[in-house]
């Protein structure tokens, strides 16, 4: 409901919630509606994570009014297209927020490793 | 799929509308399991509720800030109301509401005979001995007296309040000590060793809270006994005053007058038994002991009350009165808000067209302006709850004596009240405006500009002024009622003078002091040497001071006329020593004075006042007529003016007054003189350590207590009163101030709104007197229907506290008048303001604008 005016520090979202980074992921290679992107997930993460409609909605919602994601008006042939549907983008804005949260987690891994925590880089 | 979509109704509207297609697009795809899909529900409904919650606090912070001058006012408005509301429940709570502190404390009543005239009178001894065997439904029944004794050898002599108790009065209480053992059946037998039990307070103070005063000694009115236990800090019985209880042994001879009354009777009722049931049983059992005792218990009927109801009409009544006027309060408080809230709203009415038109539902709207109220008036509460804390000292002065611990307090039950009454009114006054608002909250906010939303919703704000008005009528009318009562109990004359006068209580104990020669030599020593101190005028003992005892009367037969004490043929009985009439300036009207001479050989005399002459010897000189009186028979020697025994607010029973040397030896101990007044000319106060020499030096075990001058006695009866009082009057001005602030609002407003109507009309030739006409019709037709509602409710209200309105009758012409005056002149101030505004609209400029 809010629109930012002025993008935010892409550091003043992180940590993400896991899911939120799911999605980032998902909707970075093309817009995505919300069943697809629940697939992405699954196939991106061998099954591990299967997000429920009540979370990744949650989620969308919070993005949308963070300004991670937008709606975008932009539809497949209609042929392809269940009108149902909605396809959401990454912003720019979502996009630096991912990219901080992957340098984050990258870091914090490096930092257990050097502890005997995590296996050697494959 | 169906049931799939009833549990989407778990999610905020707003979110359903924007996904709910969707999701069920998804859970028709993943073919997802109910208990998955329920479960899933579940887990995110309450986080996309909170989400929306902290966005909206956020705003909330946000609008909130911005108007801060409207955010103060409306946090203070609420921290009044709810304040007030808090104060108040928290002294009802403990007053009405609250259990006693007594194992299955509502099968507990108290019992009391009754007597035309008396609807409750102590038991004596002899009926409370046939009510107990007699009565088939009480478990048992047990009796209380209330005194007090001198407690000597335990530092400063000190006069404490006991109580004497039938041996099965702990029993029948359910109570046990907190050490030792409680008085039991066996102490009360004539000839068993004298026991004492001991409150926490008094153990602590007077023995240092040492457990080895158990089996110890105390001189108790110069009689030996011992401490066998020790009550828990919050017991106190018949009242919290009591430190000390101590066994009745009662002789046979104590049965033997049935109109000796002294006694309180206490009773559980047996399981299943109800009042009403008690009640008919023992008017039964009263019936039948009239018809065996036809003379002595003429007329003589019971009462049972529950325990917890022990309380005067006018206790309860003052603390009911209090609640309705606060309730009123809170109400006005609501009303004003939700009117600065809907002006508020509407006033952001192009804001709120902006987020319907960004795509926000009226839900999410509603839900907007619910969050700021609810901020609104949790602020409110915290603040109202911190104000009931500060005014609670004030409010305790209320609180009759009663069996229960400690004093009114904000305590968990009272934290409660106040947040719900925080919710209430948080979602009372917010609502409304919410709904109505978002109702309108379309395009149209934009086309129309700062115009949009007259119609309809001024009729609202006009229902909420004539509320106001109503409300503040009612207020303003008890209060102005209550006033007058209480300004009408002041300016009765007492029949006494009570500037300059000292009184304290030498209780002198017996049977130390058991002859009247012994008490004799006492009182004159102390007399003569309060005589010589510097300033004093007079000095003088009586049984009991104007307005500290309502009891001690006794029937009246005259000339030999026996006369019936049901029908008030009854006089209060007071021994007194010479002086005492010009002590308090009680005038002689005819007739001697009681001097030294009227000594225990010499004939029974007595004085009279003037309603004792009137009522048994109209047209008659008293003086010289013989009456029988207390057992003697008495000549009247003076008649002197009438004094208010019972208090300003009760007739009080004619007076008659005997010479304290004629108390008879071994008879009447509740009638020996006690209370020493000593009228001076300088400070009464700074009297009092020459007094405790004087009677130190007469006897150095002889307490003093109950120090304080005759006009805090006399303040002390009007006390619950006038602080009663004070707060419905300042409950009124707020009441009268919120309403006027309610009025200003409605027409700043309405003017501001109808500006260019006004513009055209100076345009063509309107006059100011026109203008005025006009603006304030409004005003004066809302507060015209506010008086005459207000009137009817008032007078309603005037009805259900008549007890209370002493010399005032309900429809008080004069508090009418003034009541109507002042709300009227409350619309005029109200309306000044936006008057002068409209007055002052400038055609050219308005029409320009527009």
């Amino acid at each position: 409901m809010s629109t930012p005016t002025k993008d935010p520090l892409p550091q003043t979202f992180l940590p993400l919630p896991a899911a939120t980074l799911h999605i980032l992921m998902a909707v970075a290679e093309g817009d995505r509606h919300g069943y697809a992107i629940i697939q992405d997930v699954e196939v991106r993460t061998g099954g591990e994570l299967k997000l429920s409609a009540g979370t990744l909605y949650r989620s969308i919602q919070r993005m949308l009014e963070q300004g991670l994601l937008v709606e975008t008006r932009e539809r497949p042939a209609p042929e392809l297209d269940d009108e149902r549907r909605r396809y959401y983008r990454i912003t720019p804005l979502g996009a630096a927020v991912a990219k901080a949260e992957a340098t984050r987690l990258a870091k914090l891994v490096r930092w257990a490793r050097g502890m005997g925590f995590a296996p050697a880089k494959a | 799929m169906r049931f799939y979509r009833a549990l989407l109704h778990l999610y905020p509207a707003s979110f359903r509308a924007e996904y709910s297609q969707q999701m069920c697009a998804v859970f028709a795809e993943r073919q997802t399991s109910w208990l998955a899909a329920s479960w899933d529900v579940l887990r995110n409904a309450p986080a996309v509720h909170w989400d929306i919650l902290r966005q909206d606090l956020r705003y909330t912070a946000r609008t909130l800030g911005r108007a801060r001058g409207f955010t103060a006012v409306a946090i203070l408005v609420l921290a009044l109301g709810i304040g007030a509301n808090t104060a108040v429940f928290s002294v009802t709570d403990y007053v009405l509401i609250r259990p006693l502190p007594f194992p299955s404390a509502d099968r507990l009543v108290k019992v009391w005979e009754n007597l035309p005239g008396y609807r409750e009178m102590e038991l004596s001894p002899a009926d409370y001995r046939d009510w107990k065997k007699l009565n088939t439904v009480f478990d048992d029944m047990a009796a209380v007296a209330t005194g007090s004794v001198n407690l000597v050898g335990e530092g400063t002599p000190e006069r404490i309040e006991a109580a004497s108790v039938t041996g099965n009065l702990f029993a029948v209480l359910g109570v046990k000590p907190l050490l030792g053992r409680p008085i039991i059946s066996a102490d009360d037998q004539p000839g068993a060793p004298l026991t004492a039990v001991i409150s926490y307070a008094l153990w602590q103070k007077a023995f240092g809270g040492d457990p080895g005063v158990l089996g110890r000694k105390v001189n108790l009115d110069g009689t030996s006994y011992v401490v066998i236990g020790i009550m828990p800090a919050q017991f106190g019985f018949p009242d919290q005053r009591v430190e000390l209880w101590m066994p009745f042994q009662f002789t046979e001879s104590a049965y033997s007058d049935r109109n000796n009354n002294y006694l309180e009777g206490v009773a559980r009722l047996r399981p299943g038994v109800s009042l009403p049931q008690a009640r008919a049983n023992l008017t039964l059992v009263a019936g039948q002991l009239r018809r065996q005792f036809p003379k002595e218990l003429e007329n003589t009927g019971a009462t049972v009350n529950a325990l917890h109801d022990e309380l005067s009409d006018q206790s309860r009544l003052l603390i009911l009165a209090l609640s309705g006027a606060a309730l009123c309060v809170l109400l006005i408080a609501c009303t004003n808000l939700a009117n600065l809230l809907l002006a508020r709203a509407l006033s952001r009415h192009k804001e709120l067209a902006v987020r319907t038109a960004l795509g926000a539902g009226r839900e999410r709207l509603v839900r907007q302006l619910v969050t700021e109220s609810m901020v609104l008036s949790l602020l409110g509460g915290v603040l109202g709850v911190f104000l009931a804390y500060l005014a609670l000292p004030i409010l305790t002065r209320l609180v009759p004596s009663l069996p229960v611990p400690g004093v009114p307090s904000i305590d968990l039950r009272v934290l409660c009240f106040g947040g719900i009454v925080t919710a209430l009114t948080g979602i009372g006054f917010g609502t409304l405006p919410a709904l109505r608002v978002s109702r309108d909250s379309d395009f149209k906010g934009l086309r129309e500009g700062s115009r949009a939303g007259t119609g309809r919703k001024s009729s609202l704000r006009s229902a909420l002024i004539l509320i106001e008005v109503t409300l503040s009528m009612v207020l303003l009318i008890s209060a102005g009622l209550l006033l007058r009562a209480l300004i009408s109990i002041q300016s009765v004359d007492p029949g006494f003078r009570t500037d300059g006068v000292l009184t304290l209580q030498t209780a002198l104990p017996l049977p130390k002091y058991d002859l009247v020669a012994k008490r004799t030599a006492f009182y004159r020593q102390v007399l003569s040497q309060v005589h010589a101190l510097p300033g004093v005028s007079d000095a003088a003992y009586i049984s009991f001071l104007p307005m500290t005892m309502g009891g001690g009367i006794w029937p009246v037969d005259i000339d030999g006329k026996t006369l019936d004490r049901a029908v008030g043929h009854s006089a209060s009985l007071r021994f007194i020593t010479p002086g005492f009439f010009s002590t308090l300036q009680i005038p002689l009207r005819a007739g001697r004075n009681m001097n030294e001479s009227d000594a225990q050989d010499r004939p029974q005399v007595a004085v009279v006042s003037d309603s004792f002459a009137r009522r048994y010897l109209p047209g008659e000189s008293p003086l010289g007529h013989h009456f029988k009186f207390a057992y003697y028979d008495r000549t009247i020697v003076g008649v002197v003016g009438d004094v208010r025994v019972r208090g300003l607010e009760r007739s009080s029973e004619p007076q008659v007054y005997l010479p304290y040397q004629q108390v008879p030896d071994g008879y009447f101990p509740f009638y020996i003189p006690k209370d020493l007044a000593i009228r001076t000319s300088g400070n009464p106060g700074q009297l009092l350590p020459a007094v405790w020499r004087i009677v130190r030096n007469a006897d150095p075990e002889q307490p003093i207590s109950n120090v304080r001058t005759l006009a805090e006695i006399v303040q002390t009866n009007t006390a619950p009163r006038s602080v009663q009082v004070r707060i419905i009057v300042a409950f009124a001005a707020l009441a009268l101030l919120l309403a006027g602030i309610g009025i200003h609002g409605l027409l700043s407003f309405s003017v501001s709104n109808r500006s260019s109507e006004i513009a055209v009309r100076v345009a063509l030739g309107a006059q100011p007197r026109d203008i005025l006409r006009i603006v304030l019709q409004q005003s004066l037709v809302l507060a015209a229907a506010g008086v005459l509602l207000g009137l009817t409710l008032a007078y309603a209200a005037g009805q259900a506290m008549r007890a209370l309105l002493v010399g005032v009758t309900p429809g008080d012409p004069a508090t009418f008048l003034i009541a109507a005056a002042l709300c009227l002149l409350m619309t005029a101030a109200g309306s000044l303001a936006p008057s002068l505004r409209a007055i002052r609209v400038d055609p050219i400029t308005a029409l320009r604008a527009d």
